[in-house]
């Protein structure tokens, strides 16, 4: 057990190797536990997201990664007989006070799914319909703009400009999943959760989601489940390793993949289990 | 924890990496060791098939580097697996030159076969050759191993090396001061006993991979210096 300082006089006890904490923290998790009824699925978890950074979750199914990713926007909520302890902080908010209303706290932090999901609507409305039903745009030329603006972030405008009243669900499912990123960023999110965004796409498709994930770290936090442990190197700065539900390693991606500290990371990372 | 990968073909290649990286590295040492026995017996056929020989070694550090390459490619190495991967493409490199540098000591010795014997200044080269061939023996324990303690104590020998050449260089300058006729065959020597400075060097530079391949860092920069021959004026 190592106990780390994290503020002038709270002190942290914690078995994961490396450093949980970000310089410029955009949310913080604090001895986190998750349970399916009598199953704990997440044991003492602490991690923080930083500001503007992207950071995997890696480890092998079951380990606990989407059931801690989905802690950040209370996703859990929805799944009954799931209990959430600890404390997750974004800026100054504990997102698990009773106060919290989650449908706000939703378009703070958006999601995207492994599955490209669009509404059986047009492209237009798909992205439209956030900003809408969160009152972001006071007149049409507003929400065309958003619409425009977002479909552009999510690189997906050249492709679909003249078509925004076809229906989102007849695109290629590289472009169903970038309409699906345009939606969460419609609503300007602070953070996007991404659970497995590529798993159902193809090598291009993927290509051009990890560049606009890329891209989209600039201006938001992304916190991405992936298990290809490729697209993990490739698009995060930094990156956790999860087993039996702890976080056994966090670092800089570029050390966990070439010198981790952790003999379990080191296997699964080299592909000795799995 | 079980050391095998899930996927077994990925285990096949690195054992066919290490495997050939091995026998190059046998082929390399019996190289140097038979230059230097070849210094002494002066039998040309030996030197000759020395020489030929050498080819040998450079098909197989042509094979271990396209294999590499190949593992890159297609696995896709992480953590030690990467850093196994990359040392052995170096190392390999390493030994073809320790190939080279024994085919240098044998085409100067088939030279020195030309000479008379009476010309010749009287040096050890021998005994630089036994510390070398030494640390070339343990350095492939250490990779076996995986002996770290093993690699630091290979390159910190080096200075034994480094010292000798360094003696055996104002030796042979002194015998060619004394006598014109030594100058001939006393350059050929300073050049083996430069070229096993050299291969003392190599070996270092591989107790330096397999320090990092075991460890994952470098080990540090101040390995002990002896080769003073540079700073010999004419005077």
């Amino acid at each position: 057990m190592v106990i780390m300082n994290y503020s002038n006089n709270m002190k942290l006890e914690t078995k994961t190797i490396g450093n949980i904490f970000a310089d410029n923290p955009k949310i913080t998790s604090r001895n986190v536990n998750v349970f399916y009824h009598d199953k704990q699925a997440i044991n003492n978890v602490s991690l923080d997201v930083g500001s503007k950074e992207i950071i995997s979750l890696i480890g092998p199914s079951g380990c606990g990664k989407s059931t801690f990713l989905r802690c950040f926007n209370r996703m859990n909520d929805t799944i009954d007989g799931c209990k959430v302890e600890g404390n997750i902080v974004l800026d100054d908010q504990d997102i698990y006070h009773p106060s919290v209303d989650v449908v706000p706290l939703r378009a703070k932090i958006g999601m995207v799914f492994q599955k490209p999901n669009p509404f059986p609507k047009s492209i237009y409305d798909n992205v439209a319909y956030g900003p809408k039903i969160h009152g972001l745009a006071s007149t049409k030329d507003e929400l065309d703009s958003i619409v425009e603006l977002s479909l552009k972030n999510a690189g997906l405008w050249n492709e679909v400009k003249d078509r925004l009243q076809s229906p989102g669900t007849g695109l290629s499912g590289g472009q169903q999943q970038r309409l699906c990123i345009a939606r969460a960023i419609a609503v300007s999110p602070e953070i996007i959760l991404m659970d497995e965004p590529c798993s159902a796409l193809d090598p291009i498709a993927t290509a051009k989601i990890e560049e606009l994930i890329h891209q989209l770290g600039k201006n938001y936090s992304i916190v991405i489940v992936t298990h290809s442990m490729q697209q993990a190197a490739r698009v995060s700065q930094r990156t956790a390793y999860f087993h039996l539900g702890e976080l056994i390693e966090v670092g800089l991606t570029k050390q966990i993949f070439t010198t981790p500290q952790d003999k379990q990371t080191e296997a699964y990372i080299s592909g000795r289990i799995g | 924890m079980n050391n095998d990968h899930i996927l077994s073909t990925f285990d096949n290649d690195l054992n066919r990496l290490n495997k050939d990286l091995l026998k190059l590295a046998k082929l390399a040492t019996e190289q140097f060791v038979n230059s230097i026995d070849n210094f002494s017996t002066q039998n040309i056929d030996d030197i000759d098939q020395l020489i030929s020989n050498d080819k040998n070694l450079d098909d197989l550090d042509e094979k271990i580097q396209q294999l590499g390459f190949e593992i890159i490619a297609l696995r896709a190495p992480q953590a030690e697996d990467l850093r196994r991967v990359i040392s052995a493409l170096k190392i390999s490199t390493i030994f073809e030159r320790i190939g080279d540098y024994s085919r240098n000591i044998s085409n100067r010795t088939k030279a020195l076969c030309e000479l008379s014997s009476d010309d010749t200044p009287g040096v050890n080269i021998g005994k630089m050759g036994l510390v070398t061939q030494e640390m070339l023996e343990d350095i492939i324990i250490a990779y076996k191993d995986k002996d770290s303690d093993l690699s630091v104590k290979v390159r910190d020998k080096d200075v034994v090396i480094d010292k000798m050449n360094t003696k055996l260089y104002q030796e042979v300058l002194a015998s060619m001061s004394r006598n014109k006729k030594n100058i001939v065959s006393g350059t050929h020597i300073l050049f083996i006993a430069k070229s096993i400075e050299r291969v003392g060097d190599y070996v270092t530079d591989i107790a330096e991979h397999n320090y990092f391949l075991i460890n994952g860092k470098p080990l540090s920069d101040n390995r002990p210096k002896a080769d003073k021959t540079s700073l010999y004026g004419i005077d």
